[in-house]
């Protein structure tokens, strides 16, 4: 049999696809409602003052909700970092990349394998050592051994001042 | 459904009944024909009926004088525990109840695997059976949560995490489920409403299970058809209701057991610490429950990998009717596959084990080995099995092992007037 288009496939089409964007304009807010909040968005930026922090110290912020390392570096550390060849690394970045200032390094404290919060100073490169499924990061906080696929997040940050980091 | 015609005897019976048939569905689940040779590993499915109802009514409760806030779900469950008049017993129930509801589970399941229940013509039974398990992990996931301790905390973030591994939308389903940067308030809010949802899906889907175990029948021991009702059947009340009830008192005494001596030896001390989103526990681990798909989750070196590994750990389940090509049902007739159930018996349990210790050395290798047979035995023994496999003779009918060697003559002939029937 022929198959032609009649008027009352037309007026089908027409109403399913009706239907279908209605029902997306229902169905959107319902889920969007579960997005973060214009209150939870509103405390998107933290300043910290580091006056106190001497090399060799980490100190740990909280902002949106997760911990933010900000770790002084010696300059041990810096030279380790840096001297580490890019093809060793799982995630590749160079260490000037991640921290601007050598002496600073200002990195989500969450591990990327399951969001974990990794132990200072710990692990096999002298970084950071996540208990929860053994991921190893170096001193600029990279990804070195274990499950976790890339390396430690840099936020944005900035000096405000001399003593004052303006996280987010 | 019931061989013959039912009619109420009253008048008023008659009258309700004609319009909403609710007396012939009583009747059918009582006059319901079962196999007689159902041993105790059939009880279970009335001791997860028990599991559940408990979990709702406890719960029901405890949602009394629980508070869903950041700042206050830690403290409203100190006050349930040391304010709330019998509020110790009411949550202590709730958390052990939790873990009985998986152990009865886990019997149930691999009382399945050893009789070939999942087998035609029961496969939909068995595919509602482990959306009901899944259902079963989320809500006691969602549960574990409530309480805002330590490990409610990180073992939300761990396992919201698992998103993230979803290649591009990944972080933003987290971000959504989350709602918010972080596990926080909007999390636990959210948790809380669906840990309020989920037991009301799996009551429905008990029911759904139940009524596609009515139409083909239990499965038994012997794994074979048998006639309903018939001489190798009796009626579901008074005989089952009276032994399930007895299993489930024995149940119960374990139970209360846990409840009553020792509530706090399934959980973790560190959850009696408030949840703090700067610190994480030294060591996490899930629930007992939940410890051989961690194992999993753990042994794959890679992120996505190991999401997918545990995934599928749970999902291969559902492949079951038609991975397994033996048309032999239960266990007892194939020696072969006997063998390797009770291997796949151990290797959950080593599972578990490693599941519980750190992810390193030799635990990590004997939890990849593990992991790799799980997979094995589902995807390459019982296929292959089902073709290699000599099975021993399966009995016509479940009288026949008994009476079949029966000197008695007698009993022999009658035998085979059960078979003309």
């Amino acid at each position: 049999m022929e198959k032609k288009t009649k008027r009352r496939d037309f007026l089908f089409t027409a109403t399913y696809a009706v239907g279908a964007v209605g029902a997306g304009a229902v169905i959107w807010p319902m889920i969007d409602q579960m997005n973060p909040d214009a209150s939870v968005k509103a405390l998107a930026s933290t300043e910290v003052d580091v006056s106190t922090v001497t090399p060799g110290k980490t100190i740990t912020v909280l902002w949106r909700g997760k911990p933010v390392f900000i770790r002084r570096r010696t300059p041990e550390e810096i030279a380790e970092a840096k001297s580490v060849k890019l093809e060793e690394l799982k995630h590749p970045e160079k260490d000037e990349d991640r921290a601007k200032d050598p002496e600073w390094l200002v990195m989500l404290g969450v591990c990327t394998h399951l969001g974990c919060v990794p132990l200072d100073q710990k692990g096999d490169y002298n970084g950071w050592f996540c208990p929860c499924h053994g991921s190893h990061y170096d001193t600029s906080g990279r990804i070195r051994k274990g499950p976790a696929p890339t390396n430690m997040e840099i936020p944005e940050y900035k000096f405000v001042n001399a003593n004052t980091i303006k996280i987010g | 459904m019931s061989d013959h015609e039912y009619t109420p005897k009253s008048k008023v019976g008659k009258w309700f009944n004609d319009r909403l048939p609710l007396l012939t569905l009583a009747n059918h689940l009582t006059d319901y024909p079962t196999p007689k040779n159902l041993n105790y590993w059939w009880t279970f499915g009335g001791i997860l009926t028990f599991c559940l109802i408990t979990q709702i009514v406890t719960g029901l409760v405890l949602a009394m004088h629980y508070i869903a806030h950041a700042d206050m779900a830690f403290q409203s469950v100190e006050h349930i525990m040391r304010d709330v008049n019998y509020g110790w017993l009411i949550r202590y129930i709730h958390a052990n109840g939790a873990s009985m509801f998986f152990l009865a589970v886990y019997i149930h399941i691999f009382r399945s695997l050893f009789y070939g229940s999942y087998k035609s013509p029961r496969e939909v039974i068995w595919i509602i059976g482990i959306i009901i398990y899944l259902l079963m992990m989320a809500a006691a996931f969602l549960g574990y949560v409530l309480p805002w301790g330590q490990m409610s905390f990180w073992g939300a973030t761990v396992i919201t995490n698992l998103f993230s591994a979803i290649p591009l939308v990944g972080e933003g389903i987290v971000t959504w489920l989350w709602g918010g940067y972080s596990v926080d308030n909007p999390t636990l809010t959210r948790f809380f409403t669906l840990h309020y949802l989920i037991p009301f899906l799996i009551l429905g889907l008990v029911v759904l299970h139940i009524w596609a175990l009515h139409v083909p029948g239990n499965n038994n021991p012997v794994g074979i058809d048998i006639k309903k009702p018939s001489k190798d059947t009796v009626p579901f009340h008074p005989y089952i209701v009276i032994k399930d009830g007895f299993a489930l008192l024995m149940f119960m005494i374990v139970f209360a057991f846990f409840v009553f001596y020792t509530p706090n030896i399934l959980g973790h001390a560190d959850n009696y610490i408030e949840a703090n989103p700067l610190v994480t526990p030294a060591h996490i681990v899930p629930e007992w429950y939940l410890l051989p798909f961690y194992a999993i989750l753990r042994s794959v070196p890679d992120k996505l990998l190991g999401v997918i590994a545990m995934l599928s750990a749970i999902l291969i389940l559902a492949a079951l009717p038609w991975l397994d090509t033996s048309k032999i049902r239960s266990a007892v007739f194939r020696p072969l596959y006997k063998q390797f159930y009770w291997i796949l018996v151990a290797d959950v349990l080593i599972l578990g084990y490693v599941g519980a210790m750190p992810a390193e050395g030799l635990y990590l290798l004997i939890a990849r080995i593990a992991t790799a047979y799980y997979f094995l035995h589902f995807l390459v023994v019982l296929p292959v099995l089902g073709f290699k496999e000599r099975t021993t003779p399966v009995p016509l009918s479940i009288t026949e092992p008994i009476l079949g060697g029966s000197p008695n003559l007698a009993a022999v002939k009658k035998k085979d007037s059960f078979k003309d029937q």
